[in-house]
C-alpha cells in the first residue's frame, strides 16, 4: 500500500476492497487494543511453550534466549498465556504502569 | 427467426436464465419462485445446459454459493421469494459491498406472519437497502428481457452489482403469456462472456470480503454508493442497445398517457396493466387521467420521476407494501422525498392495497383514482389510506 489508510480516497480503493497484496494483514497493529500487557519472571521460565500454543493471536515467539515472549505489536492482552503458564513467569500489568 | 409462445413466466425466466448461459446456479425452492429453479434443474439434469446446479439446504446457503462463485469469476444465477429472501437478507449486503454481480429473479410474496404465499412487494422493499439494482417487470416478456438484461448490468466493468429482477409472484410467475423468444445467437451478441476483473485465481491471489476498519470504511461505501448511482447510465445504454436489436423498449419510469395528465397514477409490478384499462375507461369519459409505472428500483430514478410528473397536479401511489407505524406505502414516502425539494410538485396521495394478494380490479382502481381526488382536494389527517379493508 503506497499510502497509508488514513490517505486513501474512495477512487483509490479496489473493486469491493479486493486484497491484492498478500500478507498486508501484518500491517495491523492489534496491539493498539491492550490495555493490559503482559510482563515476564524468566527465571520461572522453563521454555516449555504452551503460552504460545494458547496465545489466540500467534503472537507470542521465541528470543535469541529461546524464552517465549509476545510481540506487543500485536499483543492484544488477553492474558490468556499469564492464566496457562504452568510456572506463572508471566503477570498481567495495567498499561499506564511503568 | 425470433418465435412467439404461450409459456408459463416462471418457465420463460428459467429460460433466459438458460440462454444467458450461466456457469453456477444455486437454489433453494420456495414458493411462488419453484418452477423457476424446477425449470433449471431440469435443464442442467437433461444436459440442455452445462452448469453446476448446486442444491443447497437453505437460502443463506443459495446466496453464500452464489457469492462464491461469482468471486471466483462464475456467471451466476438464483432465484427467491419472500421468506426466502429474508433468509439471505444477510449475504445480499455482502453480494454488493463485494461487488459480485450475481442475478436474482424474485417471484414477489408477502412476508410472515400471517403466512402468505401470495403476491405483494414487502419483500422487495424489505431488501431496498442491501445495495442491489432493483428492477420490477410487468408481464411475460418484461421478465425474459430484463432477466437477460441484468447479466449484462450486473457484469458490465464500470457496475460490478447484483442485480435483483422482481416479477410479481403467481399474478406473473403463474400465468401463461404470449413471449417472443430470441434466437440464442441474438443472446450471445448482445451479453459478452462475463470477465470479472479481480477473480479469485491461485495464480494471482486476491483476498476477498476482509474487514474496513474506521478509516477505510467511509470510503468503500461511498465507492459502492458511488457505482450504484452511476450506474444508471449503463442500465440506460443496456436498455437502449436492447431496444436496437430486440426491438422492445426499457425506461425507469415508464408513461401511459401521462403526457399533460393533471391526475397520476403510479403503479409497480403486475398491477400496472390492469390500471391501464381503467385509465383507458376514465379517459373515454372525458378524464384527465394518466399512469406511470417504476420500471427501475435501485437506484431510484429522480430525474425521470420529477421529470414525469412535472405538469401533474394530483399523484396518486398504490403501495403493495405497509412500513408498520411509519409513513405506509414505502413508495409514496420515497416519491415524496424526491419531489420535497421541487417548487413545483403535484399532491401526493398514498394508497396501499393488494397486501398478500388481495387483487385489485379494474374498477377498484377507477375507485382509488376517484377517491385520490377528493383526498388531493379535501385533505387527509391520515399519512396514508388503506384500500379495501373491511372495518
Amino acid at each position: 500500500m503506497a499510502k497509508s489508510e488514513h490517505e486513501l480516497t474512495w477512487k483509490d480503493l479496489e473493486i469491493g476492497c479486493i486484497v491484492t497484496e498478500p500478507g498486508n494483514a501484518r500491517q495491523y497493529q492489534t496491539g493498539t487494543w491492550r490495555s493490559q500487557r503482559p510482563t515476564y519472571d524468566f527465571k520461572k521460565c522453563i521454555k516449555c511453550g504452551i503460552c504460545q500454543l494458547f496465545c489466540p493471536e500467534g503472537c507470542i515467539g521465541q528470543n535469541k534466549e529461546g524464552l517465549f515472549e509476545a510481540d506487543l505489536y500485536y499483543c492484544k492482552g488477553d492474558g490468556i498465556c499469564a492464566a496457562e503458564c504452568p510456572t506463572r513467569v508471566i503477570t498481567m500489568v495495567e498499561e499506564e504502569e511503568k | 427467426m425470433t418465435t412467439r409462445v404461450g409459456v408459463e413466466v416462471s418457465i420463460a425466466v428459467a429460460d433466459a436464465a438458460k440462454m444467458a448461459n450461466p456457469d453456477v446456479i444455486a437454489a433453494y425452492p420456495i414458493t411462488p419462485q419453484t418452477h423457476i429453479v424446477e425449470h433449471l434443474a431440469d435443464l442442467v439434469a437433461n444436459g440442455e445446459l452445462d452448469a453446476e446446479y448446486i442444491p443447497v439446504e437453505s437460502e443463506h446457503s443459495a446466496m453464500s454459493a452464489c457469492l462464491g462463485a461469482s468471486a471466483s469469476g462464475a456467471r451466476t444465477f438464483t432465484a427467491t421469494a419472500s421468506q426466502g429472501l429474508s433468509l439471505m437478507s444477510e449475504v445480499l449486503y455482502v453480494a454488493a459491498g463485494m461487488r459480485l454481480p450475481v442475478v436474482m429473479a424474485v417471484a414477489n410474496r408477502a412476508l410472515s406472519a400471517p403466512l402468505s404465499i401470495w403476491c405483494d412487494h414487502s419483500d422487495m422493499m424489505s431488501v431496498r437497502d442491501t445495495g442491489w439494482i432493483q428492477i420490477i417487470v410487468e408481464n411475460g416478456q418484461q421478465a425474459l428481457d430484463n432477466t437477460i438484461c441484468a447479466f449484462r448490468i450486473a457484469e458490465d466493468k464500470r457496475v460490478l452489482l447484483p442485480v435483483m429482477v422482481h416479477m410479481d409472484g403467481f399474478n406473473l410467475t403463474h400465468v401463461i403469456e404470449p413471449v417472443i423468444f430470441p434466437e440464442q445467437s441474438e443472446v450471445d451478441r448482445f451479453l459478452p462472456p462475463i470477465q470479472y476483473p479481480l477473480p479469485l485465481n491461485p495464480d494471482k491471489p486476491v483476498a476477498m470480503g476482509g474487514f474496513a476498519p474506521p478509516a477505510i470504511f467511509t470510503e468503500a461505501k461511498w465507492a459502492q454508493e458511488m457505482n450504484l448511482r452511476n450506474s444508471k447510465k449503463v442500465i440506460l445504454e443496456c436498455w437502449s442497445e436492447f431496444s436496437k436489436q430486440f426491438g422492445r423498449t426499457y425506461s425507469p419510469v415508464e408513461k401511459y398517457h401521462s403526457e399533460g395528465a393533471k391526475v397520476l397514477l403510479l403503479t409497480l409490478g403486475s398491477f400496472g396493466e390492469t390500471a391501464s384499462v381503467a385509465i383507458d375507461r376514465m379517459r373515454e369519459s372525458g378524464k384527465d387521467v394518466g399512469q406511470i409505472r417504476l420500471r427501475l428500483w435501485r437506484p431510484f430514478p429522480f430525474e425521470e420521476l420529477r421529470q414525469a410528473v412535472k405538469d401533474a397536479d394530483i399523484l396518486i401511489i398504490l403501495d403493495r407494501d405497509l412500513s408498520p407505524g411509519g409513513p405506509g406505502g414505502v413508495v409514496a414516502s420515497e416519491v415524496k422525498a424526491a419531489l420535497y425539494h421541487q417548487s413545483k410538485k403535484p399532491k401526493v396521495v398514498s394508497f396501499v392495497g393488494g397486501l398478500g394478494g388481495r387483487d385489485v380490479t379494474e374498477a377498484g382502481f377507477e375507485d382509488i383514482i376517484n377517491k385520490g381526488i377528493a383526498i388531493a382536494s379535501r385533505g387527509s389527517k391520515h399519512e396514508y389510506e388503506i384500500y379495501g379493508v373491511r372495518e
